[in-house]
């Protein structure tokens, strides 16, 4: 009895040992578990076409996304030779030595970061920010936009109520006051027999959700996070009356102009929400659009806008760019999906499945803006994105952000000032332990 | 020991049904959502957000395809250029206009649940057993005060001894993976394999083994051959509490595991974030989870006040 | 390899053998546990990151206690856990004696239906969080039909509500835990001797004095027993609340140890969390002896 248990657990112990024995020529990929990842498999087939190396896929739902591939990174663990992370992890990612730095593979294989957008050569590969060091590849370039039910909008009798009301017609909204007055325009409307509602926009608590959506509304007001001069000094900045006012509108929104339950909702509960029909608008990222421009073939339903101004115009950066990681066993053949994948006819055929390129060939060609319904939008996105910090510790600098703005826009807490003065609070601390301060 | 079919004062009969009138009701009601999430899984995704909630649906199998596979959506024109679809659940997916990009990771994380669920609950059993039997047969000093502190490490806040346990996996190699894990559990379970099985190896009588040292038997063989074979049920119900136990786990499994040794807890939940707000999937993988648990919950029914007072209790 | 075993074995004293036994559990438990919690404990001095390597750790003394304990959010958190402490332990001590006391009158069916009562609390904690966000959703959810069916409050949200979130977790810990409380009490009321109510039926005691004077008595080690398992487990409580609301609205309903989470694992703050984890577990093992010794006394009483 006892032999056949030993027989039995050191036959699960071979088994496992060896499935975790991977076959030398392939490599394993990590990037979050939406859209574009799909497309990036089709066009990874190509690459083993090529070289014969199998390209394994490992992608992580979004809500976790951050916390199981940080503490990957931060285990040491050996899972990737790639990875497409966030941009806020290049800091990190140098910083711990997580990242493989790329210059000199770049030098000797002739990729030039002048090939691709400056924007995101900028957020997704230097550390430190501006800086000639590379720790990745812009992979995905992305930002956050608008999309919303065109169809109602042309709906004759909607408009002359509309306008009846607000003056103006219902359209693109020039700014975020005009948003605000849509939104509330179709905010428990029945349309077709259905209760509709206003704007699907971001609230989730546990990662980075709601940061994602007030910093759209607070960039478009204007809003700086530290003194252009003296970094690191703001106060005065993030909490200035402009920023204020920015959160409060956010606040406004939740609470006037989002579907019943929308207390906790990310891309794919926007996204949701959107797609069943209760909402005039959804807030989301770029790379969803050629998801939801699928389902609607003559482009009837729906129309994409980038985030409206209000005293400026900015908008939320996402994106991502690929690294190696720097724990892998099989560095060379990561790398050498990098150079494939910087090839200016990858790029193409990237942008044509799905993902966004960031090279400047597919970028700048004359048929890129008539190639999708947003990619004149994504163009004109990409030109004016600012970005959360990507310190290294910007996971300690976007809790208290998380806690402090989701208390006061869906629990009501507080003030927006005081909300934003216990941010700068804990960021000094944060600053300050991490000798930056 | 006490007789159950005595009852303390003889009640009357309308009380009695009166009594059984409320604990009937109660269970219903407590049985609903359970029986709900089971039904859903049933459910095709659309008729699980219907509004009010539908009790009579067309059953449906969609919630389980979408569980064991990941999808891609696709256009009308691609899809109708496909070939026909081989199979049932491609039909299914191909008339939400999607196609099967791979099967899912459901499949891998129900698979570590069970080796690391089964090689936890072994080792801890049979640790444990060990244990048991010598706080219940020797002279040890400070026996009390032994018993005592395997009994608290229980108490300890899993995320309090998490970082140092991340940090020590991390130098040592062992962290997301497999051995790491049923190391772990072990120990968390080592604590109530030992108190329950004292117990029972306390009720078994000491005279059996002295019979059979008499006739030769060294004390281990007295142990191995006679003791643990009459410790069978008690043996039995604590290898299904301890593996309810690393079959639930959740905190350790989230925070010391990200691909490779990562059980089902942490991976239900994400169903949420993949493929939208899918509560047929979650239904499905739900109730595959919930399945196992339910049927040693019947199984051990007899044993369940001991188990879940860590043998204090004992009916 | 099980025959050298016996074979090595023999003419080991009794003595041997049981320190052969136990060294195995112990040397575990040691490994594993209390290693940990001695580093944790030396870490909570030092200003120690665990996820910045080439950093110098240095000894900070009592300033990661001093720090946590003058934090008004600290204190917001351990509010949050007092009170969810607070009222789903006496829910469940309430529901759970309740429904012992009717499951002691012997009926037909007694025994199924109390194990179809049980089925709750042998459930994954983190996926009854999941399926009730699913029963709470304001627009497609269960719970919020069945109340509005028998009394129509309009739309409400569970999960997103400040003042409702607490309540929606204290609901779902209620009804995955009552069992827990309602078992050991039943345990309790069936180890009252008979005889102490033949003797009350004597001294024409009533049925309500019978209730005080016999049955409460008996019953409130087992139910304060009960409480006290509860306790610890609803102050480590983590995984059914952070699926269910992951501690939102803002922090509404994020328990201390969801806080010490993020400390520890997305900050990565290992000497503060540390001293955070030091904190709670001082805490919890101070309330558990005191508890213990009341509980001792109200026994021997």
């Amino acid at each position: 009895m006892k032999n056949k248990i030993a027989i039995l657990i050191s036959s699960i112990v071979f088994a496992l040992s060896s499935t975790q024995a991977v076959k030398s020529e392939s490599i394993t990929l990590g990037w979050a578990a939406w859209d574009p990842a799909n497309a990036l498999v089709e066009l990874s087939k190509d690459f083993t076409a090529q070289t014969g190396i199998e390209v394994n896929f490992e992608f992580v739902p979004w809500p976790n996304f951050a916390d199981r591939m940080l503490n990957e990174l931060n285990n040491k663990g050996k899972t990737f030779d790639l990875l497409i992370g966030d941009s806020q992890w290049i800091g990190g990612g140098a910083t711990y030595g997580h990242y493989v730095k790329l210059n000199d593979f770049f030098d000797k294989e002739g990729i030039s970061m002048n090939d691709f957008s400056d924007a995101t050569v900028y957020a997704y590969s230097t550390w430190p920010k501006g800086s000639e060091n590379y720790y990745a590849l812009p992979a995905m370039g992305d930002a956050l936009a608008w999309a919303y039910r065109k169809d109602w909008f042309d709906r004759p009798e909607l408009n002359s109520e509309f306008k009846a009301k607000h003056g103006y017609d219902l359209g693109v909204p020039k700014n975020w006051d005009q948003l605000y007055d849509m939104c509330t325009f179709f905010q428990g409307r029945e349309i077709d027999g259905q209760v509709r509602y206003g704007a699907a926009i971001n609230t989730e608590r546990g990662s980075e959700g709601i940061t994602m959506g007030v910093t759209a509304a607070m960039y478009a007001w204007g809003m700086e996070y530290e003194n252009p001069n003296k970094p690191y000094d703001m106060e005065g900045y993030f909490n200035a009356p402009n920023v204020v006012e920015a959160l409060e509108f956010y606040r406004k929104m939740y609470e006037d102009c989002a579907p019943p339950g929308h207390s906790d909702a990310y891309m794919v509960a926007n996204l949701d929400a959107y797609k069943s029909g209760q909402v005039a608008f959804q807030m989301n990222w770029y790379a969803f659009w050629p998801g939801v421009s699928k389902e609607d073939a003559d482009g009837r339903v729906t129309g994409f806008f980038a985030n409206p101004s209000q005293k400026v115009s900015a908008a939320t950066l996402g994106g991502q760019g690929i690294s190696v990681v720097n724990y892998s066993d099989k560095k060379d053949l990561a790398l050498q999906y990098i150079k494939w994948f910087a090839q200016p006819d990858v790029q193409q055929k990237w942008w044509d499945l799905g993902g966004y390129s960031c090279h400047k060939d597919v970028l700048g060609s004359p048929d890129f803006v008539n190639s999708a319904v947003y990619a004149q939008g994504f163009l004109d996105s990409m030109g004016i994105v600012k970005d959360f910090w990507q310190e290294p510790t910007f996971v300690e600098l976007m809790l208290p952000m998380q806690e402090h703005v989701h208390d006061y826009v869906v629990n009501g807490k507080g003030s927006a000032q005081e909300a934003l003065d216990k941010i700068i609070e804990e960021w000094v601390e944060v600053f300050e332990a991490d000798g930056k301060l | 020991m006490v007789d159950i079919s005595r009852s303390p004062t003889e009640s009357s009969g309308f009380s009695r049904k009166l009594a059984a009138l409320i604990i009937i009701v109660y269970a219903v009601v407590t049985l609903i959502p359970i029986t709900w999430i089971i039904l859903t899984g049933f459910k095709s995704v659309t008729s699980s957000i219907t509004y009010p909630p539908e009790v009579f649906f067309e059953p449906s199998l969609e919630g389980y395809v979408n569980l064991f596979t990941t999808r891609t959506r696709q256009s009308q024109e691609y899809l109708e250029a496909l070939p026909p679809p081989e199979t049932w659940y491609e039909e299914l997916v191909r008339s939400r206009e999607m196609v099967i990009a791979g099967p899912s990771k459901f499949f891998g994380r129900y698979a570590n649940s069970l080796i690391i669920g089964f090689g936890a609950t072994f080792l801890s059993v049979f640790l444990g057993a060990l244990a048991a039997y010598a706080f219940s047969r020797f002279k040890i000093p400070l026996k009390d005060d032994l018993m005592f502190f395997i009994l608290s490490t229980r108490m300890f806040p899993p995320i309090a001894v998490a970082v140092p346990i991340f940090i020590m996996y991390r130098k040592i190699g062992l962290g997301d993976t497999h051995l790491g894990m049923i190391i772990l559990y072990t120990v968390v379970n080592l604590s109530l394999a030992v108190w329950l099985l004292k117990g029972f190896m306390d009720e078994i009588p000491r005279e059996y083994e002295e019979a059979a040292m008499i006739d030769g038997y060294t004390r281990m063989g007295a142990f191995f051959k006679i003791v643990l074979p009459q410790a069978t049920t008690g043996i039995a119900a604590t290898a299904i509490f301890c593996m309810i136990f690393s079959w639930n786990e959740y905190a350790f499994a989230v925070l010391l595991t990200q691909f490779n040794a990562q059980t089902a807890p942490p991976f239900i939940p994400t169903i949420i974030g993949e493929g939208g707000q899918d509560w047929s999937a979650i239904g499905a993988g739900t109730t595959l989870f919930l399945i196992p648990v339910m049927i040693f919950t019947v199984v051990l029914r007899k044993h369940l006040l001991r188990g879940i007072t860590f043998g204090a209790v004992r009916k | 390899m099980k025959k050298k075993i016996l074979h090595k074995a023999k003419g080991l004293s009794d003595r041997a053998v049981a320190w052969i036994f136990i060294t195995p559990t112990l040397l575990l438990l040691l490994a594993i546990n209390i290693y940990p919690l001695i580093y944790a404990v030396s870490m909570s001095f030092t200003n120690f990151y665990a996820n910045k390597l080439g950093k110098e750790i240095k000894w900070v003394g009592l300033k990661n206690y001093v720090k946590i304990l003058g934090k008004e959010a600290i204190w917001e958190r351990m509010q949050i856990t007092a009170s969810f402490m607070f009222w789903t332990l006496l829910l469940q001590a309430i529901i759970g004696l309740g429904l012992a006391l009717l499951l002691n009158k012997k009926f037909k069916g007694n025994e199924l239906l109390t194990t179809l009562i049980v089925l709750p609390m042998m459930l994954s904690p983190a996926v009854v969080g999941v399926f009730w966000t699913y029963l709470y959703n304001p627009q497609v959810g269960l719970f919020n039909y069945i109340v509005n069916f028998f009394y129509d409050f309009g739309p409400f949200d569970m999960i997103g509500s400040s003042t409702l979130a607490p309540w929606a977790i204290v609901i779902v810990d209620t009804w995955m835990w009552t069992p827990f409380t309602m078992l050991i009490c039943l345990a309790g009321l069936r180890s009252i001797p008979n005889y102490l109510y033949e003797a009350a039926e004597v001294d024409r005691a009533n049925r309500l004095q019978q209730f005080i004077y016999i049955t409460l008595p008996s019953v409130l080690p087992f139910l304060l027993l009960a409480l006290l398992f509860r306790g610890i487990e609803n102050f480590k409580m983590f995984d059914m609340v952070v699926e269910l609301t992951s501690g939102g609205p803002g922090s509404a309903t994020e328990l201390a140890s969801i806080q010490l989470k993020r400390e520890a694992f997305e900050k990565w703050k290992t000497g503060y969390s540390s001293a955070y984890a030091v904190i709670l577990f001082v805490t919890i093992f101070g309330f558990g002896n005191v508890y213990v010794k009341v509980m001792n006394k109200i026994k021997d009483r």
